[in-house]
């Protein structure tokens, strides 16, 4: 079996998005569920710059631009994740989500 | 191109995501991340994607980080809920069957995939370059990117900032 | 007569590197460039750890000159028989490491241990790292990176971190009350930091501090010669103040009033690595706001030239330390309140409007000679009149204050 650099960047970012889901499934902690996220965004950011290195024509730079765009949305959901985090503490005085059910159905 | 220093940032970075997330202690787990993204950027250094690196040290270990342990102080008790209390042994094997199941897949996917990968250098695409692409041809999105910036930032304010008393005119 | 050598390749200019190659010749080829790279590390670590060791003493005499007092003028240096010490007091910086290395170390059992221990570290490697990008002379550049003032302000705000480790990590209430609010402080004058020099980068066209230096030449073309310049240079010096803890702004560990903030907990060696951490950060701004503003290693007139670079270098980053220490010994303490209003209300809104002011200058550069001057007072006017306006609305509530008992 023949594995080119590509190969371990892409099994790196998979490993790092498994992490992400799993502890974002399996927290009962907001922040850390937030966090899960956070961890999946960026393993998705890796992948764009691995296919952009490895990609033919490099010059074109598309990847690196997807980054720094998903870098700026991921700052503005981090912001709105930990002000919905504050909202939810404010309401019921902690923050495991399993007990934020005021508007289940 | 040299993998061993790719493997190297890999292991550490995908440990310290994996202890993070399976910490016991909230300001502990924050700042392991905080290490992952960092090892995250030394990848991006590595791919010779410097300006993306920069970026994501100043906007996660700066900004980012910063926002998740004011949270992390803001929302909690006492001292003695810092250590999160234990969550349920079957949510966690379900998460584990799910996430092992996604890698799976994802593994044995890139595994039969015949990826060569070219090895140009990127020298051509430099910060100059970037800032001119950003400016001219995505400008519109650089533009819309901002609104969202802001409208997020304003949101969270409106959200996280104290309801005025009921009574209030 | 004979031609000068040109300024790049005269001996002193070029001085350093020859002392580097005398060094290095000995060894291997392949060896050379990690040889290299180790030397510019320890040069830099030597020179600024000095640099550190003399600016406490600098500080403690000009202060006490301030107060109308001596400073300290006793400790001399031991092994000089005749003075027996007393060469005004330039001992004391030594005195005070024997002191601070002998002194116990104290870690509360309630402690973090781990970060207990890391967060100095981490500061101190952190704040070390941030002279990697700085041009500290035509050939002296450590590191030349194509975004070096991102990686500069990167490292910068890596700090921060630090600091709440220092906070969280004493199991101290004060200390972490301490560190929130020096997170609050650095937070807020981050963005007029990065806000004031976003012209720079925008009129020079470039991120690599090499750039901007060549591209500012001799003085009436350095930055702060321009009204938008001078503005942005003015921002920047009040945001590195806030961002180095320094008075006005020395709030997180407020010497005369608080229980030294996050360093509590902290005693001995670690403590002293602390304030080493906090001077290395202060010349580490200096030195990006002569690279930025000041025109980096460039002299001042081309026939001054024959100094070498770095000593232009030097003496630029003194002056503008001198100025640290001048202002720490006029200005009294802000209150937090103010200190947050000046950085949101006053601090943003003008960095802000500096940019406008900077695409105006970029955009009217090739106005025929009697436009320059209407350039100049539009530019001018762009500066001061929101400075003036923002000034009062900051001011308006202040009163002269009254003493009713005295």
């Amino acid at each position: 079996m023949n594995l080119s650099p590509l190969h371990f960047c892409l099994l790196f970012s998979s490993g790092l998005f498994c992490i992400g889901l799993i502890g974002a499934l399996s927290r009962r902690n907001a922040i850390l569920v937030l966090l899960g996220i956070e961890l999946m965004l960026n393993a998705a950011n890796l992948n764009f710059i691995a296919f952009w290195r490895f990609s033919p024509n490099p010059e074109n730079g598309h990847g690196i631009l997807f980054v720094v765009f998903s870098i700026a949305v991921a700052a503005a959901e981090a912001a709105v994740g930990l002000a919905l985090v504050i909202s939810i503490y404010r309401h019921q005085k902690n923050i495991r989500l399993p007990e934020a059910t005021r508007l289940k159905g | 191109m040299n993998t061993a220093p790719l493997i190297l940032i890999a292991l550490t970075t995908l440990a310290t995501a994996a202890v993070a997330m399976a910490g016991r202690n909230l300001i502990h787990s924050a700042l392991l991340l905080v290490a992952s993204w960092a090892g995250i950027a030394a990848f991006y250094l590595w791919a010779a994607a410097e300006f993306v690196a920069f970026a994501q040290i100043l906007i996660y270990v700066g900004g980012v980080s910063m926002v998740v342990l004011f949270a992390v102080l803001l929302t909690r008790n006492s001292r003695a809920e810092l250590a999160i209390s234990t969550d349920s042994f079957s949510r966690a094997i379900a998460a584990l069957l799910a996430g092992g199941a996604v890698f799976g897949i994802l593994v044995g996917a890139i595994l039969r995939t015949p990826l060569t990968g070219s090895t140009r250098s990127p020298a051509a695409f430099n910060v100059r370059t970037l800032g001119l692409e950003l400016m001219g041809t995505h400008a519109a999105a650089l533009l819309i990117i901002g609104i969202i910036l802001t409208v997020a930032l304003l949101g969270a304010v409106v959200l996280a900032a104290p309801e005025p008393p009921e009574d209030a005119p | 007569m004979n031609a000068a050598p040109p300024a790049a390749d005269a001996f002193l200019e070029r001085l350093p590197l020859i002392a580097r190659d005398m060094l290095t010749v000995w060894f291997p080829e392949p060896a050379r460039w990690l040889l290299n790279s180790l030397l510019a590390i320890a040069a830099i670590i030597i020179s600024f750890a000095t640099l550190f060791s003399l600016l406490t003493l600098a500080e403690r005499k000009i202060l006490g000159r301030v107060q109308n007092r001596p400073g300290p003028n006793r400790t001399g240096l031991p092994f000089l028989p005749f003075t027996a010490g007393r060469i005004f007091g330039l001992g004391q910086p030594f005195a005070d490491g024997i002191k601070m290395l002998t002194k116990e170390d104290i870690v509360p059992r309630a402690a973090d241990q781990f970060l207990h221990f890391l967060a100095p570290v981490a500061l101190l490697a952190l704040s070390i790292l941030t002279f990697a990008v700085i041009p500290f002379g035509r050939h002296l550049v450590p590191v030349e990176l194509d975004a070096g003032v991102l990686y500069f302000f990167a490292a910068g705000a890596a700090t921060e971190l630090a600091i709440f480790m220092a906070g969280w990590a004493s199991r101290n209430k004060f200390a972490l009350l301490a560190a929130m609010r020096a997170l609050a402080q650095l937070i807020s004058y981050e963005l007029p930091l990065l806000l004031s020099i976003v012209p720079v980068i925008m009129l020079a066209q470039s991120l690599s501090p090499t750039a901007i230096v060549t591209a500012q030449g001799t003085l009436p073309h350095w930055y702060v010669c321009t009204p938008w310049g001078f503005a942005a240079f003015v921002i920047f010096f009040i945001a590195a103040l806030a961002e180095s803890n320094r008075s006005p702004f020395d709030l997180p560990e407020a010497e005369s009033e608080l229980i030294a903030g996050h360093l509590t907990e902290y005693s001995g060696f670690k403590y002293a690595i602390f304030f080493m951490a906090e001077y290395f950060g202060m010349c580490a701004l200096s030195g990006m706001g002569v690279t930025l503003f000041l025109g980096g290693w460039q002299a001042p007139f081309s026939f001054l030239e024959f100094i070498p670079s770095y000593v232009w270098f030097g003496a630029k980053l003194l002056t503008l330390l001198l100025l640290f220490i001048w202002i720490r010994a006029t200005f009294p303490r802000l209150r937090m309140d103010q200190l947050t209003r000046l950085a949101w209300k006053f601090l943003v809104p003008l960095a802000l409007i500096n940019l406008l002011t900077a695409a105006f200058w970029h955009h009217s550069h090739n106005w025929s000679t009697p436009l320059q001057l209407v350039r100049w007072a539009i530019a001018i006017f762009l500066v001061v009149s929101p400075f003036l306006w923002l000034g009062r609305a900051l001011t308006q509530t202040f009163r002269p204050r009254t003493y009713r008992y005295a």
